[in-house]
């Protein structure tokens, strides 16, 4: 392995590195070291398990395990620019939330769990997104939105389409 | 109920709520000086024991007894895990209390965590709650800056640390083990208890997991006093000495079909009935109910006839549910299908279970595979005998697996079965006229194929 070919920056080697001294041993960091590389590349790529092992003085198969378990994380290619969960638990299924993920989804034309082809969207069906007031209801990147209906959808799809990025700065 | 005022949400309305100056404004961080100054641990502990409060996590174990379980003279250190990864369907009271009301939380678990001897706090917030996330992260870094946090808190020579984890979208990591394995940096499979979290948790240390609003009425019951609490709710039922009584507010979330979803504070012990006409203005569109999920859809399902079910811990149980649970009640009109709720329960339990136990593990799929069998046109009547036999076979209660999320698998099933029988034959027979009577063995459904191709097939 050759030092161009290591896929975590000096940024996110320092960013994992500040968590240590929050927890009493390296393994508790594992999770919010994913999220750093989550965060940074939109998916955890298999040899950035292997370092983000190194780090925690761990083998890699302990952070493989850990990581597989969850299923938040994408391994083999990054998810879209923007991430969208749509829920389809009781409250939301009750208000129409599978019938806004089948539209969001043929508009979209990609199936549930896929990512478009420009990269811009992945959709993907949420267990309770716990906004159950607000049903049907998405969450995408850090935005909630509300009542979602068909109009909703395609406002957002449109937006989705014009590359702006959802981003923590209009949760509303 | 009209008389009673909330305590809980009281604040949640005012712009700014989620600040520190707002909630100081309003009286906040007050129960937290004078304890600093006038208590010590055991006072606390007690003032929390007297008031009756029962976790509101959804399993609704007394708070300070499960405190007094740590180990007396343990060098340490102790920890304290705020149970933030509220995921039960229907469920979003502790989202609200952290998006608008962080500095509440936060109080209780400064108080929670003296009281227990804590030096450091973990707050285990599940993924889907950015919003909570940001602001609960600005309330500890606002603590902080107030000395209400970090070393030697307000010269009491006490210190704590508080640190904010974010979670991955598991809903068994809100299982208190679970969540004490995922913190840990595994996967979030539950332990055999005991050892419980008192003696052994997190770090192999003594450990105390209570849940978000479990920590704002500490807040309260610090504030007012442990005979406020019990003034509110309602005594144990005479005919069982056991129960631990059902005191003080507690946030009903109602979703569903009704017609203003919300999260209301109520005494615990209103029934669904008056919680769905006093706060949710009735079932939307003018509907009837059909039925209602008491309290998160592990709960199970009581019958629109048994709407004066009062929702305190013993009220639902009575009435063949699983519990209160999370008390999220919501409310199906009389357009839903049956086998549609039986669905959507089995396929989120078949998702969400950890993969620990195989009575769970292939429980829940088989459960999950019969339903969309039965979907597919394709159910016989022993089809339903089946999902009983699943769910008679999986969980605590039978004792086949280490935690209760197969009880809540389970519970739905029963529910549906004993209390809509009827229905379920009937959707049966008439989606499969031809096979409904079959009871030799068939297959499941060819792996792969949608539910939509094989209508398409056939």
């Amino acid at each position: 392995m050759t030092k161009s070919d290591r896929v975590l920056t000096a940024e996110m080697i320092a960013e994992i590195q500040a968590l240590f001294p929050r927890y009493p041993l390296r393994q508790a960091v594992t999770l919010p070291a994913l999220h750093v590389v989550n965060r940074h590349l939109r998916h955890v790529p298999l040899q950035a398990v292997v370092e983000i092992a190194e780090l925690l003085q761990l083998a890699p198969a302990q952070v493989q395990d850990t990581l597989t378990f969850y299923g938040f994380f994408k391994q083999d290619a990054p998810h879209g620019r923007t991430r969208a969960w749509v829920c389809r638990s009781i409250s939301c299924a009750l208000r129409g939330g599978e019938e806004m993920l089948e539209y969001l989804c043929q508009k979209a034309g990609i199936p549930a769990g896929d990512t478009t082809p420009d990269g811009a969207l992945t959709l993907e069906p949420a267990e309770c997104l716990g906004a159950c007031e607000h049903a049907p209801c998405m969450l995408a990147g850090d935005r909630l939105h509300k009542n979602l209906d068909r109009d909703a959808a395609d406002q957002f799809l449109r937006s989705v389409r014009s590359n702006a990025v959802e981003t923590g700065e209009s949760v509303s | 109920m009209a008389d009673f005022e909330p305590v809980l949400l009281a604040n949640i309305h005012l712009p700014d709520s989620h600040t520190f100056d707002v909630y100081e404004g309003k009286g906040g961080y007050r129960a937290l000086r004078k304890t600093m100054r006038e208590l010590k641990p055991v006072d606390v502990i007690e003032m929390v024991k007297a008031s009756g409060l029962r976790g509101r996590g959804g399993a609704g174990f007394p708070t300070g007894l499960k405190w007094t379980f740590l180990p007396k003279d343990h060098p340490g250190p102790v920890y304290f895990l705020l149970n933030a990864d509220e995921s039960e369907p229907g469920t979003f009271n502790n989202r609200i209390l952290m998006e608008e009301d962080p500095h509440q939380i936060l109080e209780g678990l400064i108080l929670s965590c003296f009281a227990t001897r804590a030096t450091a706090a973990y707050i285990y917030l599940r993924y889907e709650y950015p919003l909570a996330l940001e602001r609960m992260q600005r309330a500890v870094d606002e603590c902080y800056r107030a000395r209400y946090l970090g070393a030697n808190i307000l010269g009491s020579g006490y210190s704590l640390d508080v640190t904010l984890h974010r979670g991955a979208a598991a809903y068994i990591c809100g299982e208190e083990t679970g969540l004490i394995e995922s913190l840990e940096g595994k996967r979030a499979w539950p332990r055999i208890k005991p050892p419980f979290p008192a003696v052994e948790g997190v770090f192999r240390k003594p450990t105390v997991v209570n849940n978000v609003e479990t920590a704002a009425c500490v807040t309260q019951i610090m504030s007012r006093g442990s005979d406020w609490f019990k003034s509110i709710g309602v005594p144990p039922p005479a005919d069982n000495p056991r129960d631990a009584g059902s005191y003080g507010p507690k946030l009903y979330c109602l979703s569903g079909h009704i017609e203003r979803p919300g999260c209301y504070e109520a005494p615990l012990g209103i029934t669904v009935r008056q919680l769905v006409d006093q706060y949710g203005g009735g079932v939307w569109r003018g509907r009837k109910a059909k039925a209602a999920i008491p309290g998160g859809i592990s709960m199970g399902l009581l019958r629109e006839d048994e709407f004066d079910c009062p929702l305190d811990f013993s009220g639902p149980g009575r009435y063949g549910c699983l519990g209160l649970g999370t008390a999220a009640v919501v409310i199906l009109d009389e357009t839903v299908s049956i086998m549609d709720y039986l669905y959507n329960s089995a396929r989120f339990f078949a998702h969400e279970r950890g993969g620990q136990c195989p009575p769970c593990r292939e429980g829940t799929s088989w459960a999950l595979k019969i339903l969309e069998r039965i979907r597919a046109g394709r159910g016989r009547l022993k089809d339903l005998d089946l999902l009983a036999e699943i769910a008679g076979s999986i969980g605590i209660i039978p004792g086949t697996t280490i935690c209760g999320l197969a009880d809540g698998a389970a519970w739905p099933m029963k529910n549906a079965l004993s209390k809509f029988r009827e229905e379920c034959e009937e959707t049966i027979k008439r989606t499969n006229p031809k096979g409904w009577m079959v009871t030799d063995p068939v297959p499941a459904l060819e792996a792969g194929i949608t539910v939509h191709e094989l209508k398409a097939v056939h």
